[in-house]
């Protein structure tokens, strides 16, 4: 059905876009030929980085005993991580240790996903597959360099052959244990992130774009009708958007936090 | 959800320009750049920060519990001198309570002999006044009486006992019987 409609044109002109894997490489218009160029996406994310960089900035530039409201704001977005990720998980000494990297990490990706909904923006900074990759491979070699430092020679063996399992089983257990700690760890971190924001664009791009050709394209009362209903979905998928901005944000650290848990527990 | 993937990747069949899985050159750099800006921000400017609030709060907390615990433990201190010196106070008094007692009832008794000696003398004298006086008055009397009881004589007789000398020894042996019959008595 949605082919059908993706070369839909109407004698008035107004033609049904639907959203493609375009959308997410847009034409450069920042040093173009280098491999610095920059297109709509790319000065988006920057945009969001000068933000959170002058949010947090400001924030703790001048703190106080008592927070004030924006303070409070700043301390309880910080505190989620260090407190409900990464002292829950790692503990107190090994949780301020990674601490910089988990925040990072976080704030990073939920600044990036939630411009996804940010009008002018409306395409989230992660959506492309860089911010996802790059990640995912900081924190593969974040857990595994936490596993080496902390038990040197044993990590690797005890991750490959857990202790405790029958010799003959390994044959089995080692080659799941080496897909799945060191090959799918990093692949479902950079997947989980990039299809969510893709699909939520290509989500809310489909329905507004419905909703703009049911209007001006189709007219007529059945076109206001339709046009109303894929609007509200489109404002409820907006809503829900914000949702997965975090959740995305929050399951991509809480996850870095666990390989890192993984990595330096006592015994596997 | 999975639908729309399935679809937007049919449509990269279609265009099958980019590849949404193979990062572009471009991409990378715009990634590892915004990275490492937030990481360093967070890591040597708002983190620390963020520390030295939580330490100073927690020490603050921590500084205003020894604070309380001192104090109490110094009001301890000033209420037990303060007992110690009320103790000894009181014993203080109970001295001079006791000493002051002892003081009184020597000097008490001190008066109380005074005022005996006092009184003896008193009496002392007054008996030796009196026995003065009667001493007198019997030798007043007694040489009176004598006279008279010469003049009565004297008139029963008619005519005056001429003889003094005779008459008065007449009188003393009169008088020394008299004292002689009040003695036997």
């Amino acid at each position: 059905m949605i082919n059908g409609l993706n070369s839909l044109v109407l004698s008035e002109g107004v033609q049904f876009h639907a959203p493609s894997i375009t959308e997410f490489f847009p034409d450069a218009v920042l040093f173009v030929g280098t491999p610095f160029e920059m297109n709509r996406i790319m000065i988006i994310r920057m945009v969001m980085v000068i933000v959170l960089v002058i949010v947090f900035w400001l924030g703790t530039r001048r703190m106080k005993l008592v927070p004030g409201r924006f303070q409070s704001l700043i301390e309880m977005g910080l505190d989620l991580v260090r407190v409900n990720i990464a002292e829950d998980l790692l503990g107190k000494k090994d949780g301020r240790r990674f601490l910089p990297i988990l925040t990072t990490i976080f704030f990073l990706v939920l600044f990036l996903n939630i411009t996804g909904i940010v009008p002018g923006f409306n395409i989230a900074g992660s959506s492309v597959i860089g911010i996802p990759l790059v990640l995912a491979v900081v924190t593969y070699f974040t857990f595994i360099y936490a596993g080496l430092k902390k038990h040197p020679g044993a990590f690797l063996k005890n991750a490959l052959f857990p202790p405790g399992v029958p010799w003959p089983f390994y044959i089995v257990v080692t080659p799941i244990e080496l897909v799945s700690t060191f090959v799918l760890r990093p692949v479902t971190l950079t997947l989980r992130l990039l299809m969510n924001m893709v699909v939520g664009h290509l989500l809310l791009a489909l329905l507004f774009g419905a909703t703009n050709f049911f209007f001006l394209g189709f007219g007529q009362w059945f076109g206001y009708v339709f046009g109303t209903g894929t609007l509200a979905f489109g404002i409820a998928f907006s809503l829900f958007e914000i949702l997965v901005a975090v959740l995305q944000a929050y399951v991509f650290t809480l996850l870095t936090a666990v390989y890192l848990q993984l990595a330096l527990a006592e015994e596997h | 959800m999975l639908h729309a993937f399935v679809w937007a990747t049919t449509l990269t069949e279609v265009e099958p320009a980019k590849n949404p899985l193979i990062p572009e050159m471009y991409d990378i750099v715009w990634s590892v750049v915004p990275f490492a800006i937030v990481l360093f921000v967070f890591w040597k400017l708002v983190l620390p920060n963020m520390q030295k609030t939580l330490d100073a709060r927690a020490e603050k907390i921590e500084g205003g519990i020894a604070q309380a615990e001192t104090a109490q433990k110094e009001a301890a201190e000033a209420l037990e001198k303060y007992n110690a010196l009320l103790q000894e106070a009181r014993a203080e008094a109970a001295d001079i309570r006791d000493k002051a007692r002892a003081e009184g009832a020597i000097i008490l008794a001190e008066l109380k002999d005074q005022a005996t000696d006092a009184a003896e003398a008193i009496t002392t004298k007054a008996q030796q006044q009196i026995e003065a006086e009667r001493l007198a008055a019997i030798q007043s009397l007694r040489s009176e009486v004598g006279q008279l009881a010469l003049e009565l004589a004297g008139r029963v007789i008619g005519e005056q006992v001429k003889d003094a000398k005779a008459s008065s020894a007449v009188v003393d042996r009169f008088l020394a019987d008299i004292e002689k019959s009040e003695k036997s008595k």
